[in-house]
C-alpha cells in the first residue's frame, strides 16, 4: 500500500511539477513578452535608447538642484537595487528618532529660512527602500528650493511637478504621488535645451 | 481616518463579497462528486494525468489512506526544494551565479514553502535562482495550497455523508485544486501585474547609470589588519529582473506570501501601482472566503456557509478599523520635531516608516490584516515599523489560529475545528448531546478538534519561551525594549499559524531560528491536518441526526456570537500575558 501510494506521489509530483514549474512560468512569460512587453521588462527609462532607469525604481538625490525621494534603508548604499529593504525600526526606537532629526537638518540646511513642518515621507524610510515616489506635499515642499538653485520660475517648476504627478488610480485606488527620477530627469532635459 | 480611507476600505470589502457566491459555487462544482459542465470540460486532460500517474480516480480513501497520500506527496515536495537550493550552483537558470543554500536555511524554507507558510529567512533577489524559484517554491505555492483546499474538501464531506467510509479521493482533489482553481486564476492575475509593471522575463540583472553619482563609506581591513575606511562611488544602479509576476499571482491567491523579492510586495516590481495592489489584496482573501460558499453548498445548507463568513467578518472589521487609525494617528514621538503627520489633499501623513508612498496609510493597513487575517504572511508594508497598537492586530490576528478567513482551506477546516468546539460548549449549556450539521458531536470528535485548536497556541508559548531563553534566541533582535519581544513573539506565532510574515527586524537566518521555526511550521501544518481529517472519518462513518426542538441552529446570529466569542476568548485568554510583554508595555511606554 505503502509503495503504490509513493509511486503515484511521485509521478504526480512530477507532473504537477512541469504543469506549475514551467508550462506555467513560461506562458505567463510568454504572454506578457507579446502583451506588455515595456512593463515586463522593467518599465525602463530610455534616452537616446540606453536605458537611465525605471519609472518604477527610484534613485538616491541628494543634491539641492534636485527633488529628493523617501530616505532609503537599503545597504550598502541607498536604493541599492539589488537588495531591498526597510529599516524595520520600531516607532520608539531612538535610532529612529535620530535619523528623522539628520534628515529634517539635513533638509533645512539645503533650504535654509525654509521653517515649514515637514511632510513625514520626506523624513521616513520606506518599506522597499526603492520607492519611486514622494507625495505632493514633499514636492511641494521642495519647490522653492529646487527653483532658486536651477534659477528657474517657481510655476515652472510647479507645471513639471504637475506633469510628473499621478492622482489616484480610478479616481479612488492609493494616493496622489509625484515620481522623483521622472521630475529630476525632465528638469534636466529642460536646462540642456 | 479619513473619508477615503473609508471609501477604500468599503470599495474592497464589497468587491470580495460580491465574488464570494459566484466563486464559491465553481469551486462547489468543481469538487461535486457527480460529473457537472465543469469537471467535463477538463475530463480527458484529467483522465489522461491519472492514467500517467497511475491513480484511479474512483478510489475512495479512507481518512487514514487519505492523510498518508497527504504526508507522503507533501514530503516528497519538501525534500525536492530542499535538493534545489542545496544544488543550484550545478544547475541551470541561475544568472547571477548564486550558490548553494546553506543546510539549516535550506530546510527551513523547505518547510516553510512546503507547509503553505512562506516564512523566509532569505532575500529572494540575492539568494535564489530563477530555477529554484520557479521549480522549487513556486510549484509548492501551487500544492500547498492545493493540498489546503483538498483537506478542507474532505472535511467536508465528513460532515456531508452519512454512514459512510470513506472521505474521496486525495490525487482527484488536489489535481482539481490545482488544475481549476489555482491555475487559471494566477494566469489571470499574473497577466493583470505585468500590465501594472510587475516584471516577467529571464533575462540577467540589468544595470543602468544613476542621474546623481554618489559614494558611501565602507569600512575595510588595511594590510596590516586596522580598520580603514574607504570611499566606495556608486555610478551604476542594479534593476533585479526575473520571473517574477507568475510567482506573485500564485503566492497571493494560495496564502503563500512569499515574496520574489526581499520586501515582497512592497517592491515596486512586485507591487508597482494601486492598481496592481487591489488585485494582489483581493486575491489574499477571495478562495478562503469563497469557500465558506463552497462549505454550504456541499454541506447542502448555504446559510452555513455565510454564518461562518459572517463570524469571520465581524471579527475582521473592527480590527481592521483599529489598525488603520492607529497607523493614520501618526507617531507621537515624531510630532514635536517638526514633523507634519496630518492627512491632507497633498500626502496621506500618519505613520510612514515602512511604507510606500503609493499606498499610503490605509491600503498598508487594509494590507497588514488581511495578510494575518488569512494565512498568507505578504507584505507591502513593514510590520516591525507598525505604531504598537497597528502592529499588536495583525500579530494578534495570526494568533486567532489563522481562522478569520486563514489559509485556503487551512483556515476554514481550522474555523470547523471552533465550530464544532462552539456547539459542545452550548451543549455544556443546556445539558444536550451537541450536534452540528447533522451530525452527533462524541468525546472521539471534540478530542481532535480540541486538538486543532490547540496545536498552534501551545506550539507559539512553548517556542516563543524557549527562544528568550536561549542566547541565540535573542541575538536575532532588532529593536531594543519590548519592540524586541514582539520580534521574538512575532516570528513564532507566525511560524506555528503558518502564516509567513514578519517584524522583519528579526536576523532569523541563523540556524538557531531556522530550526525553531521550522520546527514550528512542521508541526502546526501537519499535526493539525492529521487532527482534522481524523476527525472527519469519524464523523462521515456517523448517521444523519435529524433536527429536532433541542437542536441548536447554527445559522443563526446567535450562534454566529457565540462561535465569534469562542475564537476571541481562545485567543485572548493565550495571549494577553504575551501580548502585554510587548506591544501593550511598548504602548502604555509611548504614551509618556
Amino acid at each position: 500500500m505503502m509503495s503504490k501510494l509513493l509511486r503515484q506521489s511521485f509521478l504526480l509530483l512530477l507532473v504537477m511539477t512541469v504543469i506549475t514549474g514551467a508550462i506555467y512560468p513560461l506562458a505567463a512569460t510568454a504572454l506578457a513578452q507579446l502583451v506588455f512587453p515595456h512593463q515586463a521588462n522593467g518599465s525602463l527609462i530610455e534616452v537616446n535608447g540606453k536605458a537611465v532607469g525605471s519609472t518604477l525604481i527610484g534613485q538616491e538625490f541628494s543634491d539641492p538642484k534636485y527633488f529628493w525621494g523617501r530616505p532609503s534603508a537599503t545597504s550598502p548604499d541607498p536604493y541599492n537595487g539589488g537588495s531591498s529593504s526597510g529599516s524595520n525600526l520600531g516607532p520608539a526606537n531612538q535610532a529612529l528618532i535620530d535619523a528623522v532629526k539628520q534628515r529634517i537638518a539635513a533638509l533645512r540646511a539645503a533650504d535654509p529660512g525654509n521653517n515649514a513642518p515637514v511632510p513625514v515621507d520626506l523624513v521616513t524610510a520606506s518599506a522597499s527602500g526603492l520607492d519611486p515616489q514622494i507625495s505632493p506635499a514633499a514636492a511641494r515642499y521642495q519647490l522653492a528650493r529646487v527653483a532658486r538653485v536651477r534659477a528657474l520660475p517657481v510655476a515652472k517648476v510647479l507645471a513639471l511637478v504637475a506633469a510628473n504627478t499621478s492622482g489616484r488610480q480610478l479616481g479612488v485606488l492609493g494616493e496622489p504621488r509625484v515620481n522623483v527620477l521622472k521630475l529630476n530627469l525632465a528638469l534636466d532635459a529642460l536646462q540642456k535645451r | 481616518m479619513t473619508a477615503n480611507d473609508y471609501l477604500q476600505l468599503g470599495l474592497y470589502l464589497t468587491v470580495l463579497l460580491l465574488l464570494v457566491k459566484p466563486f464559491g459555487s465553481y469551486m462547489a462544482l468543481v469538487f461535486a462528486e457527480v460529473p457537472n459542465r465543469v469537471t467535463r470540460f477538463g475530463a480527458r486532460a484529467e483522465r489522461g494525468l491519472y492514467r500517467l500517474c497511475g491513480i484511479a480516480p474512483d478510489e475512495d480513501m479512507d481518512w487514514k489512506r487519505y492523510a498518508l497520500a497527504m504526508l507522503l506527496f507533501n514530503l516528497l515536495g519538501l525534500l525536492t526544494v530542499y535538493a534545489l537550493q542545496r544544488l543550484q550552483q550545478w544547475l541551470p537558470l541561475n544568472p547571477q551565479h548564486f550558490g548553494a543554500v546553506s543546510a539549516d536555511s535550506a530546510m527551513n524554507t523547505a518547510i516553510s514553502f512546503a507547509s503553505n507558510t512562506n516564512w523566509q529567512g532569505y532575500g529572494g533577489e540575492s539568494t535564489m535562482s530563477y530555477l529554484t524559484q520557479m521549480l522549487g517554491l513556486a510549484v509548492q505555492n501551487f500544492l500547498s495550497a492545493a493540498t489546503g483546499i483538498a483537506v478542507l474538501v474532505a472535511v467536508i464531506r465528513g460532515f456531508a455523508r452519512r454512514s459512510a467510509k470513506g472521505l474521496g479521493n486525495f490525487w482527484v482533489d488536489l489535481t482539481r485544486s490545482t488544475l481549476y482553481v489555482l491555475l487559471p486564476l494566477s494566469l489571470l492575475l499574473s497577466l493583470l501585474l505585468v500590465s501594472q509593471g510587475v516584471v516577467q522575463n529571464f533575462r540577467p540583472y540589468a544595470d543602468v547609470p544613476v542621474v546623481q553619482a554618489s559614494s558611501y563609506t565602507e569600512t575595510v581591513k588595511d594590510a596590516a589588519g586596522h580598520d580603514a575606511t574607504r570611499i566606495v562611488p556608486v555610478s551604476m544602479q542594479t534593476l533585479p529582473m526575473g520571473p517574477a509576476a507568475s510567482q506573485i499571482a500564485i503566492k497571493q491567491l494560495g496564502t503563500n506570501g512569499g515574496g520574489f523579492f526581499n520586501v515582497n510586495s512592497a517592491h515596486p516590481f512586485e507591487n508597482p501601482t494601486p492598481l496592481s495592489n487591489f488585485a494582489e489584496l483581493l486575491a489574499i482573501l477571495l478562495i478562503p472566503a469563497a469557500l465558506c460558499h463552497t462549505f454550504g453548498a456541499m454541506v447542502g445548507d448555504r446559510r452555513q456557509g455565510w454564518s461562518l463568513l459572517a463570524v469571520m467578518l465581524v471579527i475582521f472589521i473592527p480590527l481592521l478599523l483599529v489598525c488603520t487609525a492607529a497607523e493614520q494617528a501618526g507617531n507621537p514621538l515624531l510630532a514635536h520635531l517638526g514633523v507634519d503627520q496630518h492627512a491632507s489633499v497633498l500626502q496621506a501623513g500618519g505613520n510612514m516608516e515602512g511604507k510606500e508612498t503609493r499606498f499610503g496609510i490605509v491600503n498598508s493597513t487594509l494590507w497588514a490584516t488581511a495578510t494575518t487575517a488569512a494565512s498568507n504572511g505578504s507584505v507591502n508594508a513593514m510590520h516591525d515599523s507598525f505604531t504598537p497598537l497597528g502592529g499588536l492586530v495583525p500579530m494578534w490576528l495570526i494568533q486567532l489560529g489563522e481562522v478569520i478567513f486563514g489559509g485556503v482551506g487551512s483556515g476554514l477546516y481550522g474555523m470547523l475545528a471552533f465550530a464544532v468546539v462552539a456547539v459542545f460548549i452550548a451543549g455544556l449549556m443546556v445539558g444536550r448531546t451537541p450536534e452540528y450539521l447533522g451530525k452527533k458531536i462524541e468525546a472521539y470528535e471534540m478530542k481532535m478538534a480540541s486538538l486543532a485548536v490547540l496545536i498552534p497556541p501551545a506550539l507559539v508559548v512553548i517556542g516563543t519561551a524557549i527562544a528568550v531563553m536561549v542566547p541565540a534566541g535573542v541575538a536575532g533582535i532588532a529593536n531594543p525594549g519590548a519592540h524586541g519581544f514582539s520580534e521574538m513573539l512575532y516570528a513564532v506565532s507566525s511560524a506555528s499559524n503558518n502564516n509567513g510574515s514578519a517584524f522583519g527586524g528579526l536576523s532569523a537566518n541563523t540556524p538557531f531560528w531556522n530550526v525553531l521555526l521550522g520546527v514550528c511550521m512542521f508541526l502546526a501544518r501537519f499535526l493539525l491536518i492529521v487532527a482534522m481529517l481524523a476527525m472527519a472519518g469519524a464523523l462521515a462513518a456517523k448517521r444523519h441526526v435529524p433536527e429536532s426542538a433541542g437542536t441548536l441552529p447554527t445559522h443563526t446570529p446567535l450562534f454566529i456570537t457565540l462561535l465569534a466569542c469562542v475564537v476571541i476568548v481562545v485567543g485572548a485568554l493565550t495571549f494577553l500575558p504575551a501580548l502585554a510583554l510587548g506591544p501593550i508595555a511598548e504602548f502604555l511606554m509611548s504614551m509618556h
